[in-house]
This record gives structure tokens, sequence and C-alpha cells, in this order.
């Protein structure tokens, strides 16, 4: 098995593994917030009943390691944006990611929105994450936040979208509105990418609106994860040569958060695997919490 | 025409009244929730934006209670009522064609999506939820026949107009938003509320 099975089966029994020691539970206007201890690594878990889905862990020994996948997945992004100065982050969690950005390129201007306040203080409290000069949060919704960034001209050369915690869907933040929005928000050349639903009806829906406002998109899976990753470019997508040449730049920086981004452009590809006949979603139409069951 | 005539004639129409005071209560609820949808895409979906709607109905459906109550001392019939109905129906019509550039003035206008959203309700959502207000004390004075059972004729039309919202909130957070978008529910309810109120007026045509 090569380097990234390894780690994509590690993170499965990650993920299939439930229940650490719970260090601290929390009510928050929006969702029960827990976080959870087993070992050396640290889980934020948006509590569901059933499948108790971890939403972000980071290891307290080693606090670069990006644990999860899918957030891995993530990166895929700087394939095709190597060099970002300003990036805007849907969604916070333990605050994994942005942090990692802020390492990655100090001098970039990284704006995190998140609903919950409370999902905020946890990450500060448990995760070590810090807001600086070049990295703020927003307590806001996202929707809200885009519209207005886009009329007051605000521009980010990455956008990533992250709001999903799996048992609830805003609806809102599905739609074609949202997603042009969204990208109406990029620089000349500037790029989204989206962790999304891989399973239920709701893949073929999502996709579809994806296509309906980007056209094509990379549609990034890695073999043994559940999941897929949206990258998309609206001035165009690179070819493989391209990616390949900027993996290889990018790897040495990369490894230190377990980022095999080498093995990257392979997964990256255009193919429509999806039912292309679902219909897309829009401000009109977006049951997206009814599609997750179906 | 005495009180006493009235009456009789009325008595004989309660099963109508009871049917246009369950569609009310249908449709009050109906939009209501779809109100969140239609709020979202530029106030968010937080816990303020639905504060900010049912405070709104609430006040919207208060207002409407009070005037429809003082309309329905002198010579109550069946005509006004269907109006009440039509206008009702006209007064939805405005979030079909109108929602997008009023919530984009109130966006552009005021920062806070709190206030922000209290303002697009307003202006969205009030006049329509008070006329459809006015039917509820409205459909009192048309069914009461004497003091003694007033109070059973409202508490039997609360309970149809009561049972019209729960069906209206669950068949369309369950299935009509799942079946159809927003402005053909928004619509097919302004055809409906124009249908309720044709036969009022049709029915007090008849009688007079």
């Amino acid at each position: 098995m090569s380097r990234v099975q390894v780690l994509a089966f590690a993170c499965l029994l990650c993920i299939g593994d439930v229940s650490g020691e719970v260090i601290h539970r929390e009510k928050s206007l929006y969702q029960n917030i827990e976080i959870q201890q087993k070992g050396d690594d640290r889980c934020l878990v948006f509590a569901v009943r059933r499948d108790d889905r971890r939403q972000s862990c980071f290891d307290t020994e080693n606090p670069d390691r990006v644990v999860f996948s899918y957030v891995r997945m993530t990166f895929g992004g700087l394939l095709l944006q190597p060099k970002p100065s300003s990036i805007l982050i849907v969604g916070l969690g333990g605050g994994t990611l942005p942090t990692a950005l802020n390492e990655l390129y100090p001098t970039a201007q990284i704006d995190v929105v998140e609903i919950d306040a409370a999902v905020v203080r946890v990450a500060e409290g448990f995760f070590n994450f810090k807001a600086n000069d070049y990295l703020n949060v927003a307590v806001q919704d996202a929707r809200v936040f885009i519209k207005r960034a886009a009329r007051l001209g605000s521009r980010y050369d990455l956008v990533i979208l992250d709001a999903f915690t799996g048992e609830y869907i805003p609806e809102h933040l599905m739609t074609r509105e949202f997603l042009a929005e969204t990208r109406s928000l990029l620089t000349e050349g500037g790029v989204v990418v989206a962790n999304t639903f891989s399973s239920s009806k709701l893949y073929d829906y999502e996709s579809q609106t994806y296509k309906a406002v980007f056209n094509e998109f990379f549609n990034f899976k890695l073999p043994a994860s559940g999941n897929r990753v949206i990258i998309a470019r609206p001035a165009g997508l690179p070819d493989r040569k391209t990616l390949e040449a900027n993996a290889r730049a990018l790897a040495p920086s990369l490894n230190r958060f377990g980022v095999a981004i080498e093995s990257f452009p392979k997964y990256l590809n255009t193919r429509a695997d999806w039912d292309q006949t679902a219909p897309i979603l829009t401000d009109q139409f977006s049951p997206a919490n009814l599609l997750k069951n179906r | 025409m005495s009180d006493e005539q009235i009456d009789t004639k009325l008595e004989r129409i309660g099963w109508l009244v009871l049917l246009l005071a369950f569609t009310s209560g249908f449709i009050i609820m109906s939009v209501e929730l779809l109100g969140g949808r239609i709020l979202a895409p530029y106030f968010g979906s937080s816990i303020y934006v639905w504060g900010s709607i049912i405070s709104i109905f609430m006040v919207a459906l208060a207002m409407g209670y009070l005037i429809g109550g003082r309309l329905s001392i002198n010579r109550p019939n069946l005509g006004l009522y269907g109006l009440f109905f039509l206008l009702a129906a006209i007064g939805l019509l405005p979030i079909v064609f109108f929602a997008d550039n009023a919530m984009d003035a109130v966006f552009s206008a005021i920062d806070d999506p709190r206030y922000g959203s209290l303002l697009a309700s307003t202006l969205l959502f009030f006049i329509p939820t008070a006329l459809l207000g006015m039917i509820a004390p409205y459909s009192v004075r048309l069914m009461v026949d004497n003091t003694r059972h007033s109070g059973q004729v409202a508490g039997g039309l609360y309970f149809v107009s009561t049972l019209g919202s729960a069906l209206g909130t669950l068949l369309t957070s369950f299935y009509l938003v799942l079946w159809f978008d927003m402005n053909t529910i928004l619509i097919t309810m302004v055809g409906v509320l124009l249908l309720a109120g044709s036969l009022a007026i049709a029915f007090n045509r008849r009688r007079s």
C-alpha cells in the first residue's frame, strides 16, 4: 500500500472508532458541542446521537498533523492556486485548517466565517486556535457575510466552503445563487474548494448545481476515503503537468501537516460520475435536508 | 333586513365558513414557514430571522383580529368576508414578484441582519397576514346566532383554523418544498385564496 492509502485507511479507522473521553460538553444556539480526547487525538464533535461524527480533530502531541482526510484533501485547492494572498474559509470547526494555512502563508489575509460563537470559543480553548493580524474570525451567517463582502468589493484568491456538520445542512448555502455570489468574490484565477456530500441523492443535486455555476470542476476523491471535495476555478482548470509541478513545489511545506499532496493530481478528474438529470438547487428549491436521507 | 333574518340565512352557510377558516389557517402557517426560506439568502437562517418572522406574524395577526372584529359589527355578510380573501391573495403577490428587490434594498440599508430581517418581514408579510387575520373574528360573527353558543362557535372555528395551520405547517415543510419551487407554492396559495373569496361572494349574491 502506498503512504496515502495507509493514511487514508488509518483515518477510516479513526472515524469508525467512536467516543474517547468527553472532556468538555456545551450546548450552543446551533448544536451540541463535545470535545473528546482519545490518546493524543482531541476531537470536536457536533454531537449527534446515532452517528457520532467527529468534526475536527487535532493531535495534541503533534499539533501540525492534520488528522482528517477530508481536511487534508482541502489542501488540493492549492494545486490550482499555490500562492494565495487572500483566503476565505466558511466554517471554523476546530480551526485546524485556518491555522495551517496561516502558518503556510503568514502574510496572506485569512477570513473565517463561523455562525456559532461557541465553536470559536471551543476552538480557542481546546484546539490552540488563535486569531491574529492576518487571521480574522467573523461570527456571522456565511450567506450574509459573502453577500456583504461581494458588495463591498472584497476579493479572495481562495474560498473554502466547509460549513456542513453532517447532521443539519444550511440549505441557503447550497444553492446556485449562493455559489454565484461566492464565485463573484474570486480574484482572477481564484479557486473555490468545497467539502460536500458524497452520498445520497444530494450528491447528484449538488454536483449539478456546481456544474451550473462553475462549468467544469475537479471532482476530487481519494480511494478508501468516503469524501468528495469539489475544486473549481472559473478561469479554467490547469492540466495535469501544471498540477504535478505545483504539487512538487508544495510538497516540502505541506509535509509536516501530513498532507501527501504529490499523490493528489492523479485523483483530480472532471468526469461526471453523478446523475446528470438531477435538478439543481436554487433559492427557490433547496430541500437539501430532505434529500440527504434519500 | 333585520339581524334575525341575516342570522337564519347565515346558519346554512356554516360549513362554508368553516372551510374558508380552515383554508386561511393553512395558508397563514404555510407562508410563515416559507418566510424563513425567503429571508435566508439575505439574512441567513439564524434564530433571529425566525424571531423576526414570528413576531411580525403575531403583530400582523393581532392587528387583523382587531380590524376584522371591528368590521364585523355592522351588517356582517359573506361579500365582505370574501373580499378579505381576495385582498389577502393580492397581498401575497409582492412576495412573489418584489421580495428580492425589497430585501436587496433592506440589505443595503441595514447592516445588522436582525433589524434587516425584521424590516424585511414587515414589508413582505405584514399586510397579507393582517388581512388573513381579519378572517378569524369575522368568521365568528358570521356563525354566531346567540350569545349562549358564541363560545362554542368560536371554539369550533379556532379548532378548524388551527388544524388548518397545523396541516399547512406539516405539508409545506415535509412535502411542498420537496416538490415545488417556493413561488409555485405561493402562486398556488394566491389561487386558492382567490377561489375561496369568489366562493364566498358567489354565495352572498345567491342568497341576498
